[in-house]
């Protein structure tokens, strides 16, 4: 566990060394920018673009950095040939994926949080000066702490992903890897219209084919409420935690796979 | 490895590169700094080697940036001595499926759908405040309110203003009330306990439909929906009213005269009152039709009625507690 979590920190300043956290500049200058134009474009939506905004961003991001920075946290070591002087090392190689992975969570925890706070920021300034009746008419206020459920959610779903390109890493290319893991993505995306077809599809062996994929492959959908949170429509706490559940039996499968696979693999 | 020696008599050359930059006075052919000299092992292939990765990098560089200046210079120049001709281009749609475009976004339909939004509003103030050369269509407007609230099927302001943008009569809008109340239903059956898109629906039928009876009957149910403001039954009922339903009228009014309310029951007293009165009118109306001449009576509040000098019946005067009577003040058609 310890070994695990010494490798976790190096990859986390190895991700600060990367400039991995520029993307927060990028984020913030997004936030700000939109919430000074939105205003100019839309029919006092504001608050609803910006939290829409804010939260396909922070999802877009931690996407991007799960799978460009996921495929090559272990291709990089074997590439540059310090996965040999780390294997002499007291670690094992299930150790070394753990600790991978427990590196890129904890950057994209940092990332996520960072985000979030200006989210939250660019929304109170945004809701400051409105007046209460205007602030009435929203669906949800501006400084919603329900947002944080869709955050949540928003985290588990990059942490899939995530697992999703370390499994890939294991034993692929990057290149690959990062196809595989964006394929897999928007196939997840599309998880539940596999379990319908059975209305398109006539032929059994297509229907159980399809009903087979539905069940292995990750449900991205299910990590999906931000609109929901948006229009302050309740996602219950049960909600919440059966996903994420799913997410963490998901990701040991992952993990475990990717263990398996690395433990095996022939770095000559 | 150990560095070779230089040979006796042979200066030695600076081996960093950053130490290679031209001097004011250099020559361009040169490439070594001030004072070096080329030694024997530096040959024309070193030279223009050199020349590439000191001083070249600035002159490419200064290049680039004077080209990017000839580009903007000459597209400043041409908006200005020879701009495009100006054509009328239709608006144009890449994804007109709702479907499609909800699968194409992945899991950002919200953000979609505010992109969407942002291109009715200004789809419609463009065809509104368009020049009079222009044909004014407002073709895209009902395919992107569907996009919008398709992406994103709690977006409130969409249906609502949707509604209004397709229901205004040409060429302030497309003149659609048919669309309008479809959006509507759309809303409804996406968010069924949302009282504010009855109240639409019923304003659509009202104000540009003229149908009193299904806009009093949107009202009503309206009314009947959780958190709906107590003026809605009102509503509905001076609806039925204005459209001649004066029976359905009544019986409401009646019913809201029992209301907690202060407010609600002294309305209801007046419009009961007021139905009272179109009742005399009507009367007075049919005697005058039948031949007789009947003695102008007083209305319910006690004020005399007036004759209207151009059509001869009888309207409630405007110093009577009863006035403006349901459909006294004209909508315009």
């Amino acid at each position: 566990m310890r070994t695990a979590g010494i490798v976790a920190i190096a990859v986390f300043r190895e991700s600060v060394r990367d400039k991995v956290f520029y993307n927060l500049v990028l984020f913030a200058v997004l936030l700000v920018g939109a919430s000074i134009l939105i205003g100019q474009l839309t029919a006092g939506q504001d608050v609803k673009i910006i939290k829409d905004l804010g939260l396909s961003a922070t999802s877009v991001f931690g996407i991007f950095i799960a799978i460009f920075v996921g495929i090559s946290v272990v291709s990089k070591e074997v590439d540059r040939r310090s996965v040999y002087p780390l294997l002499a090392k007291p670690i094992s190689r299930s150790q070394l994926i753990a600790g991978k992975y427990a590196g890129l969570l904890l950057t994209l925890l940092v990332n996520m949080a960072v985000m979030t706070i200006a989210l939250y920021g660019v929304l109170y300034f945004l809701a400051r000066g409105v007046p209460e009746n205007v602030q009435h008419a929203w669906d949800t206020p501006a400084l919603d702490p329900a947002l944080l459920k869709a955050i949540a959610l928003i985290y588990v779903d990059v942490a899939v992903v995530t697992a999703v390109a370390l499994f890939f890493s294991s034993y692929s290319s990057p290149m690959l890897s990062a196809v595989f893991t964006l394929g897999v993505y928007v196939v997840g995306q599309f998880n539940a219209d596999l379990k319908r077809f059975d209305q398109i599809v006539n032929a059994p062996a297509a229907i159980y084919l399809a009903k087979a994929a539905y069940y292995v492959l990750p449900d991205f959908g299910r990590f999906d409420v931000k609109l929901a949170v948006v229009h302050g429509i309740p996602v219950p706490a049960g909600y919440i935690a059966a996903s994420a559940l799913y997410a963490l039996a998901y990701i040991a499968a992952l993990l475990f796979g990717a263990m398996a696979i690395f433990s095996r693999r022939d770095f000559k | 490895m150990t560095p070779v020696p230089p040979a006796p008599g042979l200066k030695t050359r600076p081996t960093d590169d950053t130490d290679r930059v031209f001097g004011p006075g250099d020559n361009a052919g040169r490439a070594s700094g001030p004072g070096d000299d080329a030694g024997p092992t530096s040959g024309p292939g070193d030279n223009a080697g050199r020349v590439f990765r000191s001083g070249g990098r600035a002159v490419t560089f200064g290049a680039a940036v004077l080209c990017l200046g000839a580009a903007v210079g000459v597209r400043a120049a041409g908006d200005r001595w020879a701009p495009a001709p100006d054509v009328d281009v239709p608006g144009l749609l890449y994804v007109r499926s709702p479907t499609v475009a909800r699968r194409a976004v992945l899991g950002y339909a919200g953000t979609a759908a505010d992109v969407y939004w942002i291109r009715t509003l200004q789809h419609f103030g463009q065809e509104r405040l368009s020049p009079p050369g222009h044909v004014r269509t407002y073709a895209l407007l009902y395919p992107l309110l569907d996009l919008t609230t398709t992406l994103d099927p709690y977006f409130s302001i969409a249906y609502r203003f949707g509604a209004i943008f397709l229901g205004e009569p040409f060429p302030d809008g497309p003149g659609r009330p048919d669309l309008a109340i479809a959006l509507l239903q759309k809303g409804l059956a996406a968010q069924p306990a949302k009282w504010q898109y009855m109240q639409d629906l019923g304003f659509v039928y009202y104000w540009h439909l003229r149908d009193y009876t299904a806009a009093a009957d949107a009202f009503r149910r309206a009314s009947e929906m959780p958190g709906a403001p107590n003026w809605l039954r009102p509503l509905a009922a001076v609806t039925l009213a204005e459209g001649g339903h004066r029976s359905a009228s009544r019986a409401m009014w009646e019913q809201l005269a029992q209301a907690e309310e202060e407010w609600l029951r002294s309305s209801a007293t007046l419009r009961l009152a007021q139905l009272d009165a179109m009742d005399v009118m009507e009367a007075w109306r049919r005697a005058r039709t039948a031949g007789l001449r009947p003695a102008v009576p007083l209305d319910p509040s006690g004020t005399p009625f007036e004759v209207d000098p151009a059509t001869g019946d009888l309207v409630v005067s405007k110093a009577s507690h009863l006035f403006p009577m349901p459909g006294q003040i004209q909508v315009p058609r």
